[in-house]
């Protein structure tokens, strides 16, 4: 199986390749009938505005973290592991707003017998505002 | 002037008296493919999802052996009987009844696999208070810990709530 990044090849200040989504209500209903997940501010508008947000109806914090996972698994591959991911929920996710993950690593060691390399993360928009400040921990493979 | 009581604390006694205590424990209906697969084709969408998580013969080549679920799958999605509405760690009128979700931590341990049962539990794990620019505020971390039928530790999540 096709290894993407191994542990002897990273080193901090590495960031994480472009991965980025524009999201409206078709990503966030998508996400919604999976999630179980139907909350009147993520699907009207008049909901939306009734919660203080003048553009509408707007996306679910789950579905940014989820697209956390998704750019750090499509970084290590299948043969790699995420160890642990957090993220604070900040600006809003609105509607057709590009959503870029980004990653920058911080950190690698041997920890526990796992080769675990340390990111600072985040969700940015279109603007490069912060929408989810946050860190995860990767465990990658040998080369050997 | 205010019109909101002087608290001195948003700390409850029903919070003192859960601290620690294990409470919402249910069990997950049994993990199918197809369920896996739905979660990863909505939550890659527009693109296709990586293989590990729909093509079982791809998925046996690799460390895993097979199909597993990607690591926010929710399998307690869709049940018959909805839970509750959990009560709020926090005090039930006027100060402290404005809230938000301070964001949240997860550890992952094995991964989900199809004909997998998942237990949940969840326990107020501990708290702090101080004053921010809201007032006076308290932060409470949630602790809630997945385990499948064999016992082994899926996930552990642990959410902030902000009460002011």
């Amino acid at each position: 199986m096709p290894i993407n990044v191994y542990f002897e090849d990273v080193n901090v200040g590495d960031e994480l390749p472009e991965w980025s989504r524009t999201t409206d209500f078709m990503s966030w209903n998508r996400y919604a009938a999976v999630n179980d997940e139907f909350v009147y501010i993520h699907m009207d508008d008049e909901a939306g505005r009734a919660a203080l947000n003048e553009r509408g109806a707007f996306g679910m914090g789950n579905l940014r973290y989820t697209y956390l996972l998704n750019a750090l698994r499509d970084w290590i591959g299948d043969e790699a592991e995420i160890r642990e991911a957090a993220v604070q929920y900040r600006a809003i996710n609105q509607k057709n707003d590009t959503l870029t993950v980004t990653g920058k690593i911080t950190d690698k060691k041997v920890e526990d017998g796992e080769n675990r390399v340390y990111l600072e993360t985040n969700v940015v928009n279109q603007l490069g505002e912060t929408t989810c400040p946050g860190h995860a921990v990767v465990v990658l493979p040998n080369r050997s | 002037m205010t019109s909101e009581q002087q608290v001195d604390t948003l700390v409850t006694p029903e919070m003192e008296e859960k601290k620690g205590v294990w409470e919402n424990e249910r069990v997950s209906y049994p993990v199918s493919e197809s369920d896996i697969r739905k979660w990863a084709l909505a939550s890659y969408w527009p693109e296709k999802p990586p293989q590990l998580f729909w093509d079982e013969e791809y998925a046996k080549g690799t460390k895993w052996g097979g199909i597993i679920a990607p690591q926010d799958f929710n399998p307690f999605a869709w049940p018959i009987d909805r839970p509750p509405r959990q009560e709020s760690n926090g005090p039930r009128s006027g100060r402290g009844q404005r809230g938000m979700n301070g964001g949240q931590v997860e550890t992952f341990g094995v991964p989900i696999r199809p004909g997998d049962v998942i237990t949940s539990r969840t326990r107020l794990k501990d708290w702090n208070e101080r004053e921010t620019r809201l007032g006076l505020t308290l932060f409470t971390e949630t602790e809630m810990e997945w385990r499948n039928q064999r016992g082994e530790h899926v996930k552990t999540r642990i959410s902030t709530g902000i009460r002011y």
